[in-house]
């Protein structure tokens, strides 16, 4: 009896544990807002004078879902938004509403992937479940844009005459087919020559951002300032560093009518790459990886990288005692032809129970003077504000310190006025990844260009089969 | 009698507690497994993809998958490179399991603390496969250790890629195979050595056989069922070959795809969700696999009948 109760009781336990899986995880939740609250009561008084500014309205969801693919934004509200406290690292806390984060990294797909998933699903989901805010960057923004799961801002009360200061360029990404503005950037990304100040002295005889920009002027210039450095040493930066610059000057889409078009200036990047490699004056290090970074240290004999304002500060390691930027030994200047690069830009999802508290987000992250200005300084990031940028352009503030004290400001907003981007197409990111990867095969001479080229509409038809060429 | 009739129920009353026991099994098994592998071959005939936010599909198109994927080529393609970097790593470690085998097994030798031994060729098993890429990556880097030692030596007067060029690529996905399984290998063959009848080996000691030729004239041919084993189902393990090369390669997106084996190709397919043409090649490899443990299982069955 006893053996049998035994067996009994054994059976009934492992079959209950394997139906726990299929609980409703809703319940889950709720055992842990108790803990949650206690901690929110305290925090009650302090929150009481930022409530203005969250200003979250009674019929509000009391959480805030923020999708993004890297820290980035996460840090700027922790820095600049007036009432955001952090909680752990993946939680925070504006007045009574939790704000939870979820990173996904971008790499293989996979954040959007998620996003995928998640968006289309949001109306029906559970409040604390709703995503209020999703980031998107510009290589794929028009893919979320152009479909019904983002929110036109003018839903939200944003104006047109909010968004007055912000370039052009910045609301073109996040404007759908039928002219509504689904989004916006606290970022200006648009992007220079960032060069070793060192190794402009050792080949071009001077480190005057002027100077160096007249030898860099064209392509024809940059060309021949390259076969220079290589003459001295070293290497003018990789393939990929300058694949941007040419992708961002195309006369038409990457795909039209259904068909894949590579456009002349795309093929200019190609030949002129392929000179440049052949003469060991580039190489075709994959950007972010180990090879590439070995140029942010003197010892990796890096001419140049080609990055908008966020690549100061987010990739050229200042930190680190051995680097270049330590030591402020980097100069910026436009380059052969403009360009930008990046950006986040902050979009609404549909569906959010959040409105007020997201307008107030997307308003004080992108429009505030005063939040924008400090961004600028304490990160070093190109804001999406003309006057800002004018501002900075002509005070101490807009100093660089690992740029050796230059003003990059006024460059910087040059170029974003210049900025056209009536070429983006669904597929860019897709198209330009794939296109340098298998051009690399190319410049490496493992492969002829013909057969390069099929192996990336190859590439291109595997990831959208509705594509042709 | 009636003592006996209590015992069969018993007996069947235990048998009740043994189906219960395996609910768990097969209730993970049917959600897992078979109904997964049901539907992948029902979605191999459809198109059935999604373009950016917007589904395409599914659209019932026989087997066009089928034919697409033989047709341009890719199939084939991927079979063979999957195919040489499997038969690149199985020789030298078939080869390197059977001789460290043999000596771990010879009672002769007495191979002192082989305890130690045999755990230290296990170890890199033990590594995850992505780990043991990631590192193999960063050492054959362009400016990773490798590289500057053999300029530093003399050897090379600049850095050679390593992981570009698919010679080098391949080697170097064979050799980590290799490492990886060569342990596993060696622990099987040697359980197939142990099995063998102590006397066969002192017979032929007596009739004054070389150690070579007791190797190669009594070891070897009583070692064939396991042999063949151990063959098959590295087979089948390398038709799934997967995240070394797709780790080492970082996928393998370069023109000539020549590491791309059939997994990653299936990988690829996830980008777009493509449903219908990731199906089709399953089916495919399913088939492969199917056919070659019917092999093993027909060939380790009729070894006992005999």
């Amino acid at each position: 009896m006893k053996k049998k109760l035994l067996s009994s009781l054994l059976s009934v336990a492992m079959v209950s544990a394997l139906l726990v899986g299929c609980g409703n995880t809703a319940t889950a939740p709720a055992a842990e807002a108790p803990a949650a609250e206690a901690p929110a009561d305290e925090a009650e008084a302090p929150a009481a004078d930022t409530a203005e500014a969250a200003a979250p309205a009674a019929d509000e969801g009391t959480v805030l879902n923020i999708q993004a693919w890297n820290e980035e934004f996460k840090s700027r509200i922790t820095d600049h938004y007036p009432g955001y406290e952090e909680v752990d690292a993946t939680h925070g806390k504006i007045g009574d509403v939790d704000v939870v984060w979820t990173i996904t990294p971008s790499e293989g797909n996979a954040y959007q992937n998620n996003l995928d998933e998640v968006l289309p699903a949001n109306a029906d989901a559970a409040p604390e479940d709703k995503v209020d805010i999703f980031l998107v960057e510009a290589d794929y923004a028009l893919k979320y844009v152009n479909a019904d799961v983002t929110l036109p801002l003018a839903d939200l009360g944003i104006t047109d005459a909010d968004l007055a200061d912000q370039y052009e360029y910045t609301k073109s990404v996040v404007t759908d087919a039928d002219g509504k503005l689904k989004g916006a950037s606290w970022q200006a990304c648009s992007a220079g020559l960032i060069y070793n100040r060192e190794a402009a002295k050792d080949v071009l005889g001077t480190d005057d951002p002027a100077e160096v920009q007249k030898a860099v002027a064209d392509w024809d210039k940059y060309v021949e300032t390259a076969k220079a450095a290589q003459a001295k040493g070293y290497k003018m930066c990789s393939v990929n560093d300058t694949f941007r610059t040419y992708s961002n000057n195309v006369s038409g889409k990457w795909v039209q009518d259904g068909a894949i078009v590579v456009d002349a200036n795309i093929k200019k990047w190609v030949d002129d790459s392929k000179a440049l490699v052949d003469a060991k004056a580039e190489t075709t290090d994959d950007l972010w990886g180990d090879d590439w970074a070995k140029g942010k240290t003197a010892d990796g004999k890096i001419f140049c990288y080609f990055g908008p304002a966020w690549f100061f500060n987010f990739c050229l390691d200042v930190d680190d005692e051995k680097t270049i930027a330590h030591a402020g030994g980097w100069g910026f200047c436009e380059g052969p032809q403009g360009y930008f690069w990046g950006g986040t830009w902050i979009c609404a999802a549909a569906g959010t129970d959040n409105p007020n508290l997201v307008k107030d987000i997307i308003l004080t992250m992108t429009t505030d003077k005063a939040v924008l200005k400090e961004i600028a300084v304490a990160d070093s990031d190109c804001v999406n504000s003309k006057s800002v940028l004018a501002d900075l352009a002509s005070s101490e503030d807009g100093n660089i310190a690992l740029l050796g004290g230059q003003n990059p400001y006024a460059q910087l907003a040059a170029g974003a006025e210049k900025i056209d981007l009536s070429n983006l197409s669904d597929y860019d990111q897709g198209c330009n990844e794939s296109f340098q990867q298998t051009m690399k095969t190319y410049f490496m001479g493992q492969a002829t260009y013909e057969e390069a080229l099929e192996a990336f509409y190859k590439s291109v038809e595997e990831k959208y089969p509705e594509l042709t060429h | 009698m009636a003592k006996e009739k209590k015992k069969t129920s018993q007996v069947v009353k235990y048998n009740k507690w043994g189906y219960i026991f395996l609910i768990p099994f097969i209730v993970v098994y049917l959600i897992f497994q078979l109904i997964p592998l049901f539907t992948t071959i029902y979605n191999s005939f459809f198109e059935n993809y999604m373009s950016g936010l917007k589904q395409v599909g599914p659209n019932w198109i026989g087997l066009t998958n089928y034919i697409t994927i033989f047709k341009n080529g890719d199939v084939p393609k991927y079979f063979s490179n999957t195919m040489i970097m499997w038969i690149a790593g199985f020789i030298p470690q078939i080869v390197l399991s059977l001789l460290l085998a043999a000596w771990f097994a010879d009672t002769r030798l007495k191979i002192k603390a082989s305890g130690f031994f045999k755990t230290v060729i296990y170890m890199p098993n033990l590594i995850m496969a992505s780990a043991f890429a990631m590192l193999f990556f960063t050492l054959f880097a362009r400016t990773g250790p490798i590289n500057s030692m053999l300029i530093q030596m003399g050897v090379l007067s600049e850095p050679y890629e390593f992981i570009t060029f698919t010679g080098s690529t391949r080697t170097l996905v064979a050799f980590m195979n290799c490492l990886m399984w060569f342990g596993n290998t060696t622990i099987l063959l040697m359980a197939g050595m142990m099995g063998i009848d102590n006397a066969l080996f002192e017979a032929a000691q007596v009739d004054g056989a070389t150690s070579t030729q007791v190797f190669f004239k009594v070891t070897l041919p009583l070692l064939r069922p396991i042999l063949l084993f151990v063959m098959i189902t590295s087979l089948i393990g390398g038709l799934q070959m997967f995240d070394v090369p797709q780790v080492l390669t970082n996928g393998d997106k370069t023109a000539l795809r020549e590491i791309t084996t059939m997994i990653m190709y299936l990988n690829n397919h996830l980008y777009s969700k493509n449903y219908g043409m990731a199906g089709a090649l399953s089916v495919f490899l399913f088939i492969i696999t199917g056919i070659l443990s019917i092999i093993v299982y027909k060939f380790s069955t009729s070894e006992s009948n005999e």
